[in-house]
């Protein structure tokens, strides 16, 4: 048992030293370009870039499985708030590597009737039409008020994940009309239970109502939104959490394919930002998943709401230019 | 033990088997195309190395630049133009993350007969209006304001 703990928290240590050095060495480029003439920034390879990105990506990638979230929420504030690329390329950037993410969970989801396609299709309607009016906004709006919006947002997703409850089987007592006629139930083999659960939604309208508001700002931002999705999905439309997890991951490559398209033909995507961090976050994922056997999720959770409150407040401070 | 009851519907399937393909395709091509695009094998439009480097008159590096701003400063074209730059490496890059981005049409596409041939109309225009969305997102009609 000691034995356990003690791996355990060497896990736990190691990432955050891990962490502390990438952050060290990020705030020292970053800080450089910052104080030095425009002409110095020659000074630092362009080379250097892309690998401290790929290494962070890496670990944002680790942490992102251990601490229950989408690589995109951790890598637009994270990028954007430390490295010398416009929020316009993070954004972008941001949308392909929850894109790419989502594009490789979906299909064993789906597979295993965890994602369900009835469930998302209306959904993902909604949400990624909006989620165009959102690119589009994003991208119209100077980097000063998206830093000060994103850093909000970030601040309210570390008060939902504070906070937030999640119900492993919501009870809905009745269906409403909209998911009877649209038909959206399911069911599905909970192996911790060693039985089959039915499941139904309701408050279907107003649940798609908010995925206007989520698919937005998934597309301004460029954010993965399972932030968002999971709450509706689970403690409003009353879904089970693991059809709410599953489906909000698979419905992410939906929402982000529509948004991706916008900043794709506007030109805001630069392959020297985006294939290095898609390659990191999921290679980093892949690592995430042996970790996350050993390491304790608790402490990995706060540590992640930790690192999103400081990028949050680096967004927002960086847009109102009192930490530029 | 699961039963028939749990296993996904017959589209979900077919739905999740061309995600699957086309997501490791994409994945791979992108992957491929950036090495080659690092090696230099193939000339770039931007120069990889003037990424970093801070124009004349400008505060900020290339890449710091807005998006609008840097496809002035290279001559980039919007919308479905960057085809046409496909043959340098840094554009290649782009038919990945093209394909990456146009799965979920074909998607769409691949199980709509499905849902015709089940007479579940709600979902056969579900599909349709999906399609329609995500093909004008895709069109580059949509133009961004504000500059």
């Amino acid at each position: 048992m000691l034995l356990k703990t003690l791996k355990t928290s060497k896990v736990v240590i190691s990432l955050i030293v891990f962490l502390i050095l990438i952050a060290g060495t990020v705030t020292v480029f970053a800080s450089a370009e910052a104080v030095a003439p425009p002409i110095a920034n020659s000074n630092v390879a362009w080379w250097v870039w892309p690998l401290v990105l790929f290494v962070v990506t890496f670990v944002l990638g680790i942490l992102a499985v251990l601490g229950g979230v989408g690589g995109g929420v951790l890598f637009v504030p994270i990028v954007g708030g430390f490295f010398p690329f416009n929020i316009d390329f993070v954004r972008g950037a941001g949308l392909l590597v929850a894109l790419a993410g989502a594009l490789a969970a979906g299909p064993g989801l789906l597979k295993r009737n965890l994602a369900s396609l009835r469930l998302s299709l209306p959904v993902a309607l909604i949400a990624s039409s909006a989620a165009i009016g959102g690119a589009m906004i994003g991208l119209a709006l100077k980097p000063n008020v998206v830093n000060i919006l994103l850093g909000a947002t970030i601040l309210f997703i570390v008060l939902i994940m504070a906070t937030a409850k999640k119900s492993d089987f919501p009870i809905v007592p009745k269906p409403d009309n909209l998911s009877q006629s649209l038909g959206i139930m399911g069911i599905y083999r909970e192996e911790s239970l060693g039985k089959d659960v039915e499941w139904t939604v309701h408050k279907t309208p107003i649940g798609l109502a908010l995925f206007v508001i989520i698919g937005i700002m998934a597309g301004m931002f460029g954010l993965g939104a399972g932030w968002a999705n999971v709450p509706v999905l689970n403690l409003l439309m009353g879904a089970p959490l693991k059809i709410s997890v599953a489906t909000s991951k698979f419905l992410l490559s939906i929402t982000d394919t529509s948004a991706a398209w916008v900043y794709l033909n506007q030109g805001a995507v630069l392959p020297m930002i985006v294939v290095p961090s898609i390659v990191g976050i999921m290679l980093g994922s892949m690592v995430g998943v042996k970790i996350l056997a050993k390491a304790k999720p608790k402490a990995i959770k706060w540590m992640v709401i930790g690192l999103l409150l400081f990028a949050g407040l680096r967004a927002l401070l960086k847009g109102l230019e009192i930490w530029k | 033990m699961s039963n028939d009851r749990t296993k996904a519907s017959e589209e979900q399937i077919i739905y999740a088997n061309i995600l699957n393909k086309g997501m490791w395709f994409g994945l791979a091509l992108l992957v491929i195309t950036f090495i080659i695009y690092m090696s230099g094998m193939l000339p770039s439009h931007v120069p990889i190395e003037e990424l970093s480097k801070t124009p004349p008159g400008s505060e900020v590096p290339y890449w710091g630049m807005r998006a609008h701003e840097f496809n002035i400063a290279f001559n980039i074209p919007t919308g479905w133009g960057w085809t046409a730059l496909a043959g340098k490496g840094d554009y290649l890059n782009f038919v990945g993350i093209a394909i990456l981005a146009g799965l979920t049409i074909l998607c769409y596409l691949a199980i709509l007969p499905i849902l015709i041939k089940k007479k579940d109309t709600p979902y056969v225009i579900i599909a349709i209006l999906e399609v329609a969305v995500l093909a004008l997102a895709a069109s580059g009609i949509l133009k961004v304001g504000g500059h």
